[in-house]
């Protein structure tokens, strides 16, 4: 019997994050191309009654360590468990997000099972022989990279969030659970604090549609206006690196190669002339809006629609047409 | 108190990239190099940390002779001595060698803490001190966008989707650094400080002088391998909306074209 594929889930606040739907779709694609099953790994605190849900995603057995030391993410504690579940399972390949906490236990394992993480995969083809090769964005984007691991080297990646498309199979599967069992150790490190914001703000990463500010916003003040817009949207806020620098807005929200690498169905950049550092962190948005008063500005370049006028008239003007249309 | 700092000298993010011609690698023969970014931030806070607490802060980068600048940068800036791992079989290794000779380097200083850049501007890979805490066996703190330490305990503060985590654990451990330039506004390199980071020490070695065997790190060794390298495809310049109309008539033709051209609104 082929070698199953296995992806890793991310839970939190009492249910898998939208990134572990993503790779578990991915994961069933790679299944079904290699003719094999996916199972997931999955570990966290009152887990057990959310694991079946995974099968409506193409899962099709989780392994589970339901445990309240589990809570938060400690590469110390998570490491070690996750190494000795995948030791028994022997997978062919292994999925996980590349969200924050992702990125670090990915490179863990790697290091841990000497396989070598890639991380922040966002293409994955499997080759007739069942070789498998994934594309990462290198340089923030200026360029991509295809990579492939060695013979008898079972692939590790880490997915970028909302690149993926989730294939919901059917709502009414359900996965199969088994408990896992692997000692859980005690962490050196602690977490004095878990601070979620819970004023439904959308996250940069993960967000379908940013509105953006730069250098011609002029004053932190002025971002009250792309608040308004990004509220009728539905969308995040985010900033260039000049808007940070100056101090108008926080460095959470910094798209660019120093800052987020941003990739949503759409991107309103608003009084941002383009640098390249900034046109690296968001160039891969399916669809950019530039709107600058300076007909010269880089980002009309790579813009699918451009509007050459003044930010200050013209996005009250786009805040109330949106507000008619979502009203209509 | 011991403190290493990890750099890796990285293309200006000016840079524009092109291909060489065989696909798999860049152009670097106008390349602009810096300290990536976000090594300098680890630099900034092992300084500061230095500051409070006294010891020495030793800087370790490997690659060719021209790393030798962003080392002496980085002594400039107040660091008190430097490694250079510069060994051609280093070229072609993959992140798990590469690393491992750095933890080797590390591990001559006898380090209680160990900072570098969350990622670097380069690969963007963001894995390296992941892979260092786990082969020194060590916690890592990812991402940090502040540290305090009293010298036995080290506390940070690191973002996650949608909120914010505060981490503590007693040294040793390994700090990665996130955040931007306006969160840690890394110190420039003074003049006084440029003259003496010429008479600070700097060595240079080999595999070998390390205690490894440079045999492991042939290319055919490695777990994983870039096949090829492509450019993204290029955006094109799409249409400015205009049509002689006024304001909120071009807001209204841009909402009528995301809704029914794009369909992303």
């Amino acid at each position: 019997m082929a070698k199953n594929v296995c992806i890793i889930t991310e839970y939190r606040n009492g249910d898998f994050r939208r990134v572990t739907h993503e790779v578990a779709s991915e994961g069933r694609r790679i299944a079904d191309a290699l003719g094999t099953g996916l199972v997931a790994v999955a570990l966290g605190s009152g887990i057990s009654a959310k694991a079946p849900d995974l099968g409506k995603y193409g899962v099709d057995k989780v392994y589970v360590v339901d445990d309240p030391a589990l809570e938060y993410y400690l590469a110390g504690v998570f490491v070690p468990v996750i190494a000795e579940v995948l030791k028994q399972l022997d997978p062919a390949a292994v999925l996980l997000p590349a969200s924050v906490d992702g990125r670090d236990l990915g490179a863990r394992l790697g290091a841990r099972m000497n396989v070598t993480l890639l991380q922040d995969v966002i293409e994955v083809v499997v080759g007739d022989d069942g070789k498998i090769k994934a594309k990462w964005p290198m340089f923030s984007g200026k360029c991509f990279a295809w990579c492939e691991w060695a013979d008898g080297v079972p692939p590790l990646l880490s997915i970028r969030p909302n690149i993926m498309q989730t294939q919901l199979l059917d709502e009414s599967r359900k996965a199969e659970i088994e408990a896992a069992s692997a000692p859980i150790p005690k962490p050196r490190a602690s977490v004095l604090k878990y601070e979620l914001d819970t004023s439904g703000k959308v996250e940069l990463t993960e967000a379908e549609i940013i509105v953006s500010g730069g250098r011609g916003m002029k004053d932190a003040a002025n971002y009250a206006m792309l608040e308004d817009l990004a509220g009728q949207l539905g969308a995040a806020v985010g900033a260039s690196r000049a808007a940070v620098d100056s101090g108008w807005r926080p460095h959470s929200d910094q798209v660019g190669q120093t800052g987020k690498v941003v990739n949503p169905n759409l991107y309103i950049a608003v009084g941002i002339s383009g640098a390249i550092q900034h046109l690296a962190g968001m160039g891969y948005s399916k669809y950019i809006v530039a709107v600058n008063k300076d007909a010269d500005a880089p980002i009309f370049t790579k813009a699918d629609y451009g509007i050459i006028e003044d930010l200050f008239t013209f996005v009250p003007a786009l805040t109330e047409e949106v507000k008619k249309l979502k009203n209509s | 108190m011991n403190i290493v700092v990890i750099i890796k000298q990285t293309p200006d993010t000016e840079t524009v990239i092109r291909l060489a011609p065989d696909n798999k690698r860049i152009v670097t023969s106008d390349i602009k190099w810096i300290i990536n970014p976000y090594d300098e931030f680890a630099i900034e806070a092992a300084l500061r940390l230095k500051e409070k607490h006294g010891g020495t802060v030793t800087v370790i980068s490997f690659g060719a002779q021209r790393v030798v600048e962003a080392l002496r940068t980085a002594l400039a800036m107040g660091a008190d001595d430097a490694v250079l791992i510069d060994d051609p079989q280093m070229r072609d290794a993959d992140f798990l060698r590469v690393t491992r000779a750095l933890v080797a380097a590390a591990k001559e200083k006898n380090p209680d803490i160990i900072f570098i850049g969350s990622r670097t501007v380069d690969y963007d890979q963001g894995q390296r001190g992941a892979i260092l805490a786990e082969m020194l066996g060590w916690p890592h703190f990812a991402l940090a966008i502040s540290m305090e330490s009293d010298g036995k305990d080290i506390t940070i503060e690191r973002p996650i989707e949608g909120g914010k985590v505060t981490l503590k654990a007693p040294l040793p451990v390994l700090v990665t650094f996130g955040g931007s330039h306006a969160v840690w506004n890394p110190r420039y390199a003074s003049l006084p400080g440029i003259m003496k980071a010429k008479k600070k020490p700097l060595a240079v070695k080999k595999l070998t002088d390390l205690g490894l065997d440079p045999a492991d790190f042939s290319p055919d060794k490695a777990r994983i391998r870039i096949t090829s390298l492509e450019l993204p495809p290029q955006r094109k310049a799409g249409k400015i909306i205009d049509g002689g109309l006024d304001t909120s008539g071009k807001a209204r033709e841009l909402v009528k074209l995301l809704r029914e051209e794009a369909r992303v609104i």
